[in-house]
C-alpha cells in the first residue's frame, strides 16, 4: 500500500460524472426476483416507460451535496427560530388577527407535508429507475423536514394563542380540514405516476408558488420572522421539487405517445383539485393579513396566468393543453376570497379560528383591488352585517353547509358567469345522488365515481351522529349537538373560534403588548397604551 | 443555446446578504432581466432564458462559488433547469 502523500489526489469528478455514478453505477438488475414482483404498482395505470435511464435530474444533486446544503439550511433556520423565541417574536406581528391564519397553517397545511413525506417514500420504493428514486428519496426527507420545522416554529405561537395545540387530532376530525386531508389522501391512494403528476407537477410546479411567494412575503411584511423563515427554507427545497415536477412530465411525454392523454387527464384533475385547495390562500391573503402585499387576483395573474401560461406554451410541443378548467379559475379570481370569508364569518362559532368583518380601510383596499366585483357584490353584504352587529343582532349561520363530494369545500362558489347564483352540480351513481361544487369537481367525480362515493364527508357524519365523544348522550335533555361536535373535533367552543373582538386572543394581545388587537379599529380594552395621552388609556377605546 | 421563446422564466431569491452578489451577477449577464423587490424576496423575470454564471458571481463575491450554494437561498423558479459547474440556466424552449 502506497504511503499517503505519494499518490496524486484523484481528479475531482465533474457534476455530471458524479451524478452518473450515483444514479447509474449504484443501480442493479435483479437476478433472483422478477422485476414485476419488486415493482408492484408500476404498470396498472397504463403508463409506458421504455428507458428509465433517460431520466436525469437537472440539478444533478448528489447525496454529499444534499446533506451539506440541507444541513446549512437547517442551521440557518434554527438560528432564526432561536432568536425569534428568545426575543418574544410572537408579539412582533402586526396584530393577533394575523395569528388566526397561522391556525389554518398548522392545522391544515403542516400535515400535508407529512403526507407528502409518506407519498414520496412510496415513490422512492416503487419507481424502477434510480434517478427518480433518488429524487423521491430526497424529497421525502425534505417533506419530513418541512413538517418538523413548521411544528417547532409554530409551537412558540401555540404557547400564547388559542387553537394550535391539537393539530394532528384536529386534522383528522375538523370539518373544513377534510379539504386538505382528502386532497392529499386522494393523491397518495392513486398510482405512483398519478401521484407524482398530481403533487410534483400540478400542485408544486403550477400552484404552490402562491403559498410560498406572495403569502410568505406577506408574513414577512407583517413581522412574522419565524413563519417566513421556515417558509423560505421549505421553499428552497420546493424549487428542486418543482424541477422534479417538470422533469417527470417531460419524461412521461417523451417515453411514449400513449402517455399523453393520461398525463393530460391528470393535469386537468389535479390542477382543479389543487386550485380548490389553494384558493383558501385567497381569503388568507385578502382578509387575514392585516398589512397586505398583493391581492389574490394579482397573485393569480402573475403565478398562474403569466407563469402558468409560459409553462403550458412550452408543453404544447408534446400536445399538452392548459388545464381544462383554467378559465373558471380566472373567472372566479375576483370573487373567491370574498365568498370564502363570508362563509367562514357566518359559521364562525363552528371553526377553530376567529373572524371579523373587514374595516372601512380594508374595504377601501378591496374596492381598489377588485373594482369590478367588490363594491357591487360584497361591500353591501359586509355593510349590512356591520349594521346587524351594531344593532346587537349579528348574523350567524347555525347550519353546517352542504359539502362537495370531491373537494369537500362547502358548496359556496358561484356560477362562473353569474356571481349571484350558487354553483351546484349533481351526479347519479348506483341510484344515489352526489353533489359537487363545480364542473371541475363534477368531471372528477364522473370519471371515477367508485373512488369518491367513499368520501368521509364531515358534515354528513356530524348530522348522522357519528362525531360525538364517547359517553355523550344525544337523548339527554340539555344535549347541544353543535357544542358536542366541536368538542369531538378538538375545537374549544367559544375560545378557539367565534368573534375576534372579545376573544381570548384579542384580549390577551392587548394585555401583553399594549397595542391594539385590530390595527384598523383602535383599542378594544383599557390595556392599550395611549401614546398621545398616556394618562388616559381608556379614551382611545372604541367600545 | 439561443432560445426563440420570449415567455418569462423567473428565479426568486431571499433578499439577504448572501444573494446580493448573485443578483448583481444576474443583472450583469442578463440585460433583459427585470428585478422585482418584495418584502424579504427578490423575483427576477427574464424573457426566454436566464443564466447565472459562476465566474460572474465570483467576481461580485470575491471568493470561489459553487453554484449549488444558490439552493440555500432559492425560493422558486420557472423554466427548464440545466445546471453544470459553470452555469445555472432557466429556459423555455417553445415560442
Amino acid at each position: 500500500m502506497a504511503a499517503e502523500g505519494n499518490s496524486k489526489p484523484a481528479k475531482k469528478l465533474s457534476l455530471k460524472e458524479n451524478y452518473a455514478l450515483l444514479t447509474r453505477g449504484l443501480g442493479w438488475e435483479p437476478s433472483y426476483e422478477k422485476k414485476e414482483d419488486i415493482f408492484r404498482y408500476i404498470s396498472f395505470e397504463g403508463v409506458k416507460i421504455h428507458d428509465w435511464d433517460k431520466w436525469e435530474d437537472p440539478f444533478r444533486l448528489t447525496m454529499d451535496a444534499y446533506w451539506k446544503y440541507q444541513g446549512e439550511k437547517e442551521r440557518k433556520l434554527y438560528a432564526i427560530v432561536d432568536a425569534f423565541q428568545q426575543h418574544n417574536g410572537q408579539f412582533n406581528v402586526t396584530d393577533a388577527r394575523y395569528v388566526q391564519a397561522l391556525k389554518l397553517f398548522i392545522n391544515g397545511i403542516t400535515e400535508l407535508e407529512y403526507d407528502s413525506h409518506r407519498g414520496f417514500n412510496i415513490l422512492a420504493r416503487e419507481f424502477p429507475g434510480v434517478g427518480p428514486r433518488i429524487a423521491a428519496q430526497m424529497q421525502s426527507l425534505d417533506e419530513l423536514r418541512h413538517a418538523t420545522t413548521q411544528i417547532h416554529t409554530i409551537s412558540q405561537y401555540a404557547k400564547y394563542f388559542t387553537g394550535m395545540n391539537e393539530f394532528p387530532y384536529q386534522f383528522d376530525r375538523v370539518w373544513y380540514l377534510s379539504i386538505p386531508k382528502s386532497f392529499f389522501e386522494d393523491a397518495v391512494t392513486s398510482g405512483p405516476f398519478e401521484f407524482i403528476v398530481a403533487i410534483s407537477f400540478a400542485f408544486e410546479y403550477v400552484l404552490t408558488n402562491l403559498a410560498f411567494m406572495p403569502w410568505m412575503s406577506g408574513a414577512a411584511f407583517n413581522g412574522d420572522m419565524a413563519t417566513v423563515s421556515f417558509g423560505f427554507s421549505a421553499q428552497s427545497d420546493e424549487a428542486r421539487h418543482m424541477t422534479l415536477g417538470i422533469e417527470v412530465i417531460k419524461f412521461l411525454l417523451e417515453q411514449d405517445p400513449g402517455n399523453v392523454p393520461l398525463v393530460q387527464k391528470w393535469i386537468d384533475k389535479w390542477f382543479w383539485r389543487g386550485y380548490r385547495l389553494l384558493s383558501l390562500l385567497a381569503t388568507m391573503m385578502d382578509y387575514m393579513l392585516p398589512k397586505r402585499v398583493m391581492a389574490w387576483n394579482e397573485a393569480w395573474e402573475i403565478y398562474y396566468e403569466q407563469n402558468g401560461g409560459a409553462l403550458f406554451a412550452d408543453l404544447a410541443r408534446y400536445g399538452i393543453k392548459p388545464p381544462k378548467r383554467a378559465p373558471e379559475t380566472i373567472a372566479e379570481k375576483g370573487h373567491v376570497a370574498h365568498q370564502m370569508w363570508s362563509v367562514f364569518y357566518g359559521v364562525r362559532d363552528a371553526v377553530g379560528f376567529q373572524t371579523w368583518l373587514p374595516s372601512d380601510e380594508e374595504m377601501a383596499w378591496m374596492s381598489e383591488k377588485y373594482p369590478d366585483t367588490f363594491d357591487k357584490y360584497y361591500r353591501p353584504r359586509y355593510e349590512y352585517w356591520k349594521s346587524l352587529e351594531a344593532a346587537g343582532t349579528p348574523f350567524k349561520n347555525a347550519t353546517l353547509p352542504q359539502l362537495c363530494q370531491v373537494c369537500q369545500w362547502p358548496c359556496l362558489f358561484t356560477e362562473s358567469g353569474d356571481p349571484t347564483t350558487l354553483s351546484l352540480r349533481e351526479s347519479e351513481y348506483q341510484g344515489q345522488t352526489f353533489h359537487t361544487c363545480s364542473d371541475g369537481c363534477k368531471d372528477i367525480f364522473d370519471d371515477t365515481p367508485e373512488k369518491y362515493v367513499h368520501a368521509w364527508l364531515p358534515v354528513h357524519q356530524i348530522y348522522q351522529g357519528n362525531c360525538f365523544l364517547p359517553g355523550v348522550d344525544p337523548t339527554a335533555p340539555d344535549f347541544n349537538p353543535m357544542y358536542e361536535a366541536l368538542r369531538y373535533m378538538g375545537i374549544k367552543p367559544g375560545i378557539d373560534g367565534g368573534d375576534y373582538k372579545g376573544s381570548a386572543d384579542a384580549t390577551n394581545w392587548e394585555n401583553w403588548t399594549s397595542r391594539p388587537a385590530n390595527i384598523h379599529e383602535g383599542a378594544y380594552t383599557d390595556a392599550v397604551r395611549d401614546t398621545a395621552n398616556p394618562a388616559d388609556a381608556s379614551a382611545r377605546k372604541t367600545s | 443555446m439561443a432560445t426563440t421563446s420570449t415567455q418569462p422564466v423567473f428565479i426568486a431569491l431571499q433578499a439577504n446578504n448572501d444573494t446580493m452578489p448573485i443578483i448583481e451577477a444576474i443583472r450583469q449577464d442578463n440585460p433583459n432581466a427585470v428585478v422585482h423587490d418584495y418584502p424579504a424576496m427578490v423575483k427576477i423575470d427574464c424573457p426566454g432564458r436566464l443564466v447565472i454564471r459562476r465566474e460572474t458571481v465570483e467576481e461580485h463575491l470575491g471568493r470561489e462559488f459553487d453554484l449549488r450554494e444558490i439552493q440555500v437561498n432559492m425560493i422558486s423558479i420557472a423554466g427548464n433547469v440545466d445546471e453544470s459547474e459553470d452555469e445555472f440556466v432557466l429556459e423555455w424552449r417553445s415560442a
